[in-house]
């Protein structure tokens, strides 16, 4: 048996290697498919969460066309929600189950969430430094091991590369406009920039599940290859916005062709992700509220689908009965 | 606000006041389906109704734009949907009350959508026929999008009419709030004489035919109380509508005049 199960590894990590697809229905190591789904499920869960800052300005958008161009925008994180959820169940756990994993704190989201949006440039900010970074995660899971996910992904990395130029393009007009919109614009920047350098995770001599999601082909860059290369694009760009980067430290260093940055607060990213960012027990409030509140919506939904199968169920006997005689 | 001269010309222009009373409707209405964005009971059915409130607000953008072209056209003022819809008050809104009471929970939510998504597939038929140009185009365009309105907040009202008990009991509840609020739309006002006036009869029974028929398949009794609220079409309206639009408005009212 032992044999067996060693041998199994073994293939699974040759095919693995050679760059073939793992599929649901294949046999996996149980580590990996834990690994995934804490993975897809906290993707998923970021996806949702994510829709409550940006949702905080639907109504109060400062123009039709952004008004439609955010409501599209935060509806399509829906929809990456459901595209992850659905990768997930692949895996063998239920949505629910993923819900109440959530709600009782015990998985996790992506902790930029948890920062406020306190003005109209925020929702500008989230789309070029937010979406920026999480594409630069993303790109490399539509080449990762397991196909329903990177097939998921594929989709996903469309829509947020259209919501970064989205977002920049939000910032470019503010930056173009009167002082205080260009304020607007710098301040949003500033509260963006460090909590956007956090999600790429942390540093890589501490990031505990790294090394074994490479060897499965999960992950194929580490957290600090990806920042840097966030920080190299980002650095660039802003400088269209005439803007700049809240850290004395950030300048292009000719030996390594990088742009060198500044120490990120690892303190407060620990804090954010044991609870204490400024928003965390709000957005999973707003969470279990939902989810509480929609809860006789669903039961109804269920109880009546119930009752229209009862009665198709009878009438295909009746219609049979007839039949017969 | 919105510049003097341009208001009055408002005032006197019943088309003007036409086309601005059915985009007030789809904004507002769009407004109160978007504020679920994030907070619906299920996934699939908070995309749902988002891609409805984008609808919605597709359609109130293209009856301001060509409000606005009117506008502009006629008093060689330039207009924008952006001034319609952000520098207007409340007493300049023109659309129905059903629209802008709160959501409530999701039961009312849908039977809102429904008993206005109804009106306005019977009216934007009518439309089709009746209007000419901009307007036609814009009821041919919307009617695709009305009609999978209908569908969906009808399939919704069955769902929860014949659900459950509690389900069942919060649809009665909001019927019996949202009901005394139908009665508006089915009366034309002054500016709707003019291109539906002819029609109102008509729309009204093939509303009240198709509401009859969803009621009684959510083993929900159709209300009896007549007595009807009015006054949002010619802008006396509830005090909700104040709150939404210092919420909607606020940006462009505290930083006037600028590009975003």
């Amino acid at each position: 048996m032992e044999q067996t199960t060693n041998q199994l590894q073994v293939q699974f990590q040759k095919r693995v290697d050679e760059e073939q697809k793992i599929e649901p229905r294949d046999w996996m190591p149980e580590k990996y498919r834990q690994t995934l789904i804490r993975q897809i499920s906290q993707h998923a869960h970021s996806e949702i969460i994510g829709m409550l800052p940006e949702g905080n300005w639907i109504t109060r958008a400062p123009s039709l066309r952004r008004k439609a161009i955010l409501l599209a925008k935060v509806q399509d994180e829906a929809g990456h929600g459901l595209y992850l959820y659905s990768a997930a169940e692949t895996l063998g756990i239920s949505r629910d189950e993923m819900y109440e994993q959530l709600h009782s704190g015990k998985a996790k989201y992506s902790s930029i969430f948890n920062y406020p949006t306190l003005s109209w440039a925020d929702m500008g900010a989230i789309g070029w430094l937010v979406d920026g970074a999480a594409i630069l995660n993303q790109i490399p899971l539509c080449r990762t091991s397991f196909g329903p996910y990177a097939r998921a992904m594929v989709r996903v990395c469309k829509e947020e590369s259209f919501h970064q130029r989205q977002g920049f393009e939000c910032l470019l007009q503010l930056s173009k406009g009167s002082e205080v919109q260009r304020q607007m614009c710098q301040d949003a920047i500033n509260r963006w920039w460090w909590p956007s350098l956090m999600m790429f995770g942390p540093k890589d001599d501490e990031s505990p599940n790294s090394k074994l999601s490479m060897q499965w082909k999960i992950k194929r860059f580490t957290n600090d290859e990806l920042r840097q290369k966030f920080v190299d694009m980002i650095a660039e760009q802003i400088k269209v916005l005439g803007m700049v980067l809240p850290d004395p430290d950030l300048k292009w260093n000719e030996q390594t062709k990088h742009y060198d940055y500044g120490e990120i607060n690892w303190e407060e990213f620990k804090q954010v992700i044991q609870g204490n960012g400024p928003c965390n027990k709000e957005r999973l409030e707003a969470r279990k509220k939902a989810w509480a509140d929609g809860a006789w919506v669903r039961d109804a939904a269920t109880a009546y689908a119930a009752k229209k199968d009862i009665q198709k169920a009878k009438a295909n006997s009746l219609n049979k009965e007839t039949q017969q005689s | 606000m919105l510049q003097q001269s341009i208001k009055s010309f408002i005032q006197q222009d019943q088309q003007i006041q036409y086309l601005l009373h059915l985009a007030d409707n789809a904004l507002i209405l769009s407004h109160r389906n978007s504020q679920w964005c994030g907070h619906g009971p299920i996934l699939e059915q908070d995309i749902a109704l988002t891609n409805i409130a984008l609808d919605q607000l597709g359609q109130a953008r293209n009856l301001y734009q060509y409000a606005a072209l009117l506008i502009t056209e006629k008093t060689g003022i330039s207009t924008t949907e952006d001034q319609l819809a952000y520098l207007r008050d409340v007493g300049e809104f023109k659309n129905c009350l059903l629209a802008e009471l709160p959501n409530g929970d999701w039961g009312q939510t849908v039977l809102r959508n429904f008993l206005m998504g109804s009106y306005q597939f019977f009216l934007y038929q009518e439309l089709q026929q009746l209007a000419s140009g901009q307007l036609k185009a814009i009821a041919d365009k919307s009617i695709k999008e009305i009609t999978y309105h209908v569908r969906w907040s009808a399939d919704w009202v069955v769902r929860l009419g014949d659900g459950t008990t509690e389900s069942h009991a919060r649809m009665v509840q909001a019927l019996e709030l949202l009901w005394s609020y139908t009665g508006e739309m089915l009366e034309p006002c002054d500016y709707e004489q003019g291109l539906i006036g002819t029609q109102s009869s008509y729309i009204k029974a093939a509303w009240e035919a198709k509401i009859a028929a969803v009621l009684a398949e959510g083993n929900l009794v159709h209300p009896t109380n007549d007595w009807m609220q009015s006054g949002g079409k010619k802008g006396l309206h509830t005090e909700h509508l104040g709150y939404l639009l210092a919420e909607m408005q606020f940006l462009q009212r505290a930083y006037p005049g600028l590009e975003w």
